[in-house]
């Protein structure tokens, strides 16, 4: 089957060159960070020590756990419609779950001695805990995706003794967000994270940010490649994104009322920094109102049957909520557990061209695992359409 | 099956026999032994490493320099000019900075502006310790949290465990930054995370740490777990303050006020 992906046209090259030519560039500033330092490549510091990077860990490990809204309903509600998109939720997975990974791998200051990790096994530790789920994650989605994937090639149905591993995957699925929530939420002094509702909110927004991202891709081949999941998958997830976003939105309220009722300064200080402002410093202010903005907008337009059934408004609406949640929990998740510091005062912190560079670099990787499987899928489909219409 | 179980148990042994051996040796033979004189009186209670403040003899700036740069100089910590990426072990601070949630409106103008010297807490619950995926820093039987700067993968983790602010990562080189080496002591590189480690080399040898040698009396050190020990004593008997209690991480620096 991997020899699908060595055939394609220049589009499909070009894609991987450009990809390709990301990772390059983001390997060089990587490199440059373990010549130079991070405090000239990137714009952490004392008081914000994990920043961009770490969101797209949180974000990314969200994408991948949301395969299980589109795993579940088809191997065990027998929900047929999903049976096309199901294989492409499992290789997005893969591609995030590899996203996820490099963007904890790259902000080790020693990245050689990463390996301390399985040598070392500390279980008090979440990170631990993170590599062991997130590695399972990978190899089961890989697993999952491709067996099934195998079978279609051959035209049967796949084999029996996967189930237990899609039944380990679609429990696996929320678990490591739960514990990349747990990362976060148990750290004392930490007001913005320290709270019990992190883990739930980070399903809700996942739940809601990755199914859109799916929305986008599943529509976006429709278009290039004529690879068509069907009307009603789409509209079922679309059901998805609007109640998880709608949840996602609820625990916001939530988690507001819990620090502006109780009155507590410290639990206040880091939502007063990012939505108005706090010592004089506004720096995400414009970014904290764009991001609920950009969801609000992208939630309206999804709930009007109309326009969530016309593909361009569908985009739309799918791309805003994706927008939304990733500015939220890839970028602002971080600025807000860091800020106000420790010392109750304000150390801005903007992440480096560099840095952001070296995050392009990390997604490329991801996509480029993805856009492979998917070319794959796609030709192993169309094959198959060939063979029914040959047979016809 | 009975060949397995007499490996098991003679595994089980060493390792007690491993266990008693380094609670009697690790933390009592050897360790600070000018402090440890009046442990003897106390033998069944451990030692726990403790450092008292006396915020109030703290007045000029040569008083907190001499402290700062005894500390410094003696550990090769690097002096970087970017304050937001600087590694200090020990450094001086506000009242405001080092204790944010104590009650600040109507307290004394002098407490308000009075400097203090922040430094790693040595906590007895630490969370950096607990956060830390390599054991890389980890707390000993006396008490002090240590780092291995050999171990430390540099994931900074520990620097969103640690809610006083007291870890620094290498943002830059710090060799290049050495005014002075100490070949005593080893230099680090970029990319990992270093602190204060209470000294434990010289404790070791008997001595007390730089910092408390150079204040002439203003800090005091000595064993929390012997209630007849000096840092016992002015703990009882003076007004005393911790950086965040509410936490639970139970520090081990104390402040006199």
């Amino acid at each position: 089957m991997v020899e699908k992906a060595l055939k394609g046209g220049v589009w499909y090259w070009l894609w991987l060159l450009l990809l390709l030519s990301f990772i390059g560039l983001a390997f060089y500033f990587w490199h440059s960070e373990h010549q130079y330092g991070a405090g000239v490549i990137t714009g952490l510091h004392r008081d914000l020590t994990w920043g961009f990077h770490i969101g797209q860990l949180a974000f990314f490990v969200g994408v991948a756990a949301s395969a299980v809204m589109i795993v579940l309903p088809y191997y065990f509600h027998n929900y047929k419609e999903f049976g096309r998109i199901t294989i492409l939720a499992e290789f997005l997975a893969v591609g995030a779950v590899i996203i996820a990974m490099l963007s904890v791998f790259v902000v080790m200051g020693q990245p050689s001695r990463v390996f301390y990790v399985l040598l070392h096994p500390t279980p008090n530790s979440i990170i631990f805990w993170d590599l062991v789920v997130l590695s399972t994650y990978l190899f089961l989605n890989l697993l999952c995706g491709w067996t099934v994937l195998h079978s279609e090639y051959k035209g049967t149905s796949y084999p029996s003794w996967l189930k237990p591993f899609i039944y380990w995957a679609i429990l696996w699925g929320p678990s490591i967000h739960i514990v990349t929530a747990f990362l976060l939420q148990g750290l004392p002094g930490r007001h913005y994270w320290f709270t019990a509702i992190m883990a739930p909110r980070f399903l809700a927004s996942a739940f809601s940010a990755g199914p859109a991202l799916l929305i986008f891709l599943a529509l976006l081949l429709k278009k290039v490649a004529n690879f068509n999941v069907g009307e009603k998958a789409i509209q079922t997830i679309t059901k998805i994104v609007i109640y998880a976003f709608i949840i996602n939105l609820l625990f916001l309220l939530f988690e507001i009322f819990t620090a502006f009722y109780s009155g507590i300064h410290s639990h206040m200080a880091p939502f007063l920094y990012l939505f108005f402002g706090y010592e004089g410093h506004r720096e995400w202010v414009p970014v904290m109102w764009g991001s609920l903005l950009l969801g609000i907008v992208g939630l309206l337009i999804l709930l009007v049957p109309s326009l969530r059934r016309r593909e361009t408004t569908l985009t739309l609406g799918a791309l805003s909520i994706f927008l939304s949640v990733w500015i939220e929990k890839g970028i602002t998740l971080m600025v807000g557990g860091f800020t106000p510091n420790v010392f109750e005062t304000v150390t801005p912190y903007k992440p480096s061209f560099p840095e952001v560079m070296i995050a392009l670099g990390v997604w490329s990787v991801g996509f480029l695992v993805v856009t492979i499987l998917y070319k794959i899928t796609l030709s192993v489909y169309e094959s198959k359409n060939l063979a029914v219409k040959l047979k016809g | 099956m009975s060949i397995k179980r007499r490996e098991f148990l003679k595994i089980a042994g060493y390792g007690l026999a491993g266990t008693i051996l380094s609670i009697t040796g690790g933390v009592f033979v050897g360790r600070g032994s000018e402090i440890l004189k009046g442990l003897e009186r106390v033998s069944s209670t451990k030692v726990k490493w403790a450092m008292v403040i006396d915020s109030r003899a703290f007045k000029s700036e040569s008083d907190f320099e001499v402290v700062i740069s005894a500390c410094h100089k003696a550990h090769n910590v690097p002096d970087i000019p970017d304050k937001n990426r600087e590694v200090k072990w020990i450094w001086k601070d506000t009242f405001m900075r080092g204790f944010p949630s104590a009650e600040t409106r109507f307290i004394s103008e002098d407490i308000k502006k009075r400097p203090f010297l922040l430094l790693c807490n040595h906590c007895d619950n630490p969370p950096c310790v607990r956060v830390c995926p390599v054991k890389a820093t980890f707390k000993r039987e006396d008490g002090i949290v240590m780092q291995d700067m050999h171990r430390c993968i540099g994931c900074k983790f520990c620097m969103a465990g640690c809610p006083y602010g007291a870890r620094n990562y290498n943002f830059y080189p710090p060799r290049e930054y050495l005014k002075a080496l100490n070949p005593e002591f080893p230099t680090r590189t970029l990319g990992v995370v270093e602190k204060c480690i209470f000294c434990y080399h010289r404790l070791d040898e008997g001595l007390l740490p730089y910092c408390v040698e150079a204040s002439q009396g203003k800090m005091y050190f000595g064993n929390l777990a012997d209630p007849n020990s000096e840092v016992r004593r002015v703990i009882s008997e003076n007004i005393i303050m911790v950086r965040k209690p509410e936490l639970g991480t139970n520090p081990k620096v104390f402040y006199i006020i």
